[in-house]
């Protein structure tokens, strides 16, 4: 069977370091045709413009030539194909697929059924890996190393996907972690006993400003309305976790913000012109993380 | 003789057969859905709410003229994880078998994810065991957790 990269803990510790070092050589030769003549599938069951567009700039920047479709609306899926069935199809036309689904865990069974391998573009709630080596491809290259950063991660972290895959990359590299949240979407306990079992240094907090005095990175995820089972809590403590210019008043100067974005109000956008905030260049970072995840997959790097 | 051994024997002698001894006596009908003892016409005895000094109370199960296949042997464990499993031949005890919570399981249990892609698509559920004494499992696909409270046999 092809390797698949379908969860963040398929890739081992030399594995992730690999693809920042090949993200890197892409961000100096962007345009490198290693995959010439090849056929890419992004299956996209569940639209996801940005993620769908980042896949597909790094392959046609790598030469390749992209089918398949943004949603499942007008396909055969939608007339009642499995799932097992279009993969099994998919696979005979392309080199390498590309899949987002609502259903979790499809695409490792993606991966077991394709001939080819299988790329997870996210699968519910459940893991989105491009998105998490895309997030420490950005700690390395604004911090030079991913050993023994200090990372605040706030909001979401009951829910938030790219929090749970994040920490569990970093696993690799004795992270130290502060966590701010909601009490009602605080990290669920078995990613604290994961941090344990790693003896990884945590703390939980609901005090942003004091918790990011001391960080590297501050991770940011969105608070969304629809995940409080009481709405009155909701209002009143969405304003805590929002992040605002005036908050980074004696952080340090190696601090950046990172955002999996699309941000709603979470990041106020006073913010933005702040050289701490890093979001954009982070979703810039995807397009090289890709590439060199593609170009890992295919053996041609 | 034991005196669980003598217990077994009292309820009435088993010619050949299988007996499964120190079930849990809340998982009797369990183990008796997971071997679909509903569907068959062999003679079976049940004993439930015995004494048993190592789990509380416990059930057992006789079951004439069967040999109970042995990869049922894992997804009994998960429910019994105390239990013993003999083989009888001509009234005596063949073999004893000791279960042991398996690492992992293939089948047997839905995935508790209501959106995980094993309650989609005809794909036969895998799980990690993640936790042997308090027996939680792992599903290779969504990664998620189920624990016993919410274990659903699927045959
Ligand atoms: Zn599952």
């Amino acid at each position: 069977m092809s390797k698949s990269l379908v969860s963040i803990s398929d890739f081992n510790k030399e594995e992730i370091l690999k693809i920042m070092e090949l993200a890197a050589h892409f961000e100096s030769n962007p345009g490198e045709q290693l995959l010439h003549g090849r056929v890419f599938a992004t299956l996209f069951f569940e639209p996801s413009t940005r993620t769908r567009l980042s896949f597909e700039s790094a392959i046609n920047r790598l030469g390749g030539r992209v089918i398949g479709f943004s949603e499942a609306g007008n396909t055969s899926v939608s007339k009642g194909e499995s799932l097992h069935d279009t993969v099994k199809m998919v696979s005979n036309y392309c080199d390498l697929i590309v899949m987002r689904h609502y259903i979790e865990g499809a695409a490792r069974y993606a991966s077991e059924v394709a001939s080819v391998p299988v790329v997870n573009a996210g699968d519910g709630s459940n893991q989105h890996p491009s998105q998490t080596l895309l997030d420490l491809y950005s700690i390395k290259k604004t911090q030079g190393r991913l050993d023994g950063i200090h990372i605040v991660m706030v909001g979401d972290l009951k829910y938030g996907r790219t929090v749970h895959s994040l920490l569990q990359a970093l696993s690799h590299f004795g992270a130290r972690f502060t966590f701010v949240s909601p009490e009602e979407l605080k990290l669920p306990d078995e990613y604290k006993i994961f941090l344990r079992d790693h003896g990884m240094k945590f703390t939980e907090t609901t005090d942003m400003r004091e918790a990011i005095k001391d960080a590297d990175i501050l991770y940011m995820t969105r608070v969304q309305r629809e995940r409080f089972s009481d709405l009155m809590e909701y209002e009143r403590v969405k304003s805590a976790y929002v992040l605002k210019a005036d908050m980074l008043r004696g952080t340090r100067d190696n601090l950046r913000i990172l955002h999996p974005l699309p941000r709603i109000t979470e990041i106020d956008t006073d913010v933005d012109a702040d050289p701490k905030a890093y979001y954009f260049e982070q979703a810039r970072n995807g397009v090289f993380t890709r590439q060199a995840i593609i170009s890992y997959l295919l053996g041609v790097k | 003789m034991k005196r669980d051994d003598k217990t077994v024997l009292e309820v009435s002698a088993l010619e050949n057969g299988t007996v499964i001894d120190h079930i849990p006596a809340g998982s009797l009908f369990k183990i008796i859905n997971i071997l679909s003892l509903d569907n068959i016409t062999n003679r079976i005895t049940f004993g439930t709410n015995l004494e048993s000094k190592r789990i509380g109370t416990k059930a057992l199960i006789k079951i004439a003229d069967m040999e109970v296949d042995r990869h049922y042997l894992s997804r009994i464990a998960l429910f019994a994880p105390e239990a013993r499993l003999s083989y009888i031949k001509n009234f005596e005890v063949a073999e004893k078998i000791k279960l042991t919570v398996p690492d992992t399981i293939e089948g047997g249990v839905r995935c508790a994810n209501p959106v995980c892609v094993t309650n989609h698509e005809k794909v036969t559920p895998k799980f990690d065991v993640v936790d042997k004494s308090d027996i939680t499992l792992r599903c290779r696909y969504c990664e998620k957790i189920t624990t016993t409270d919410q274990f659903e046999i699927i045959k």
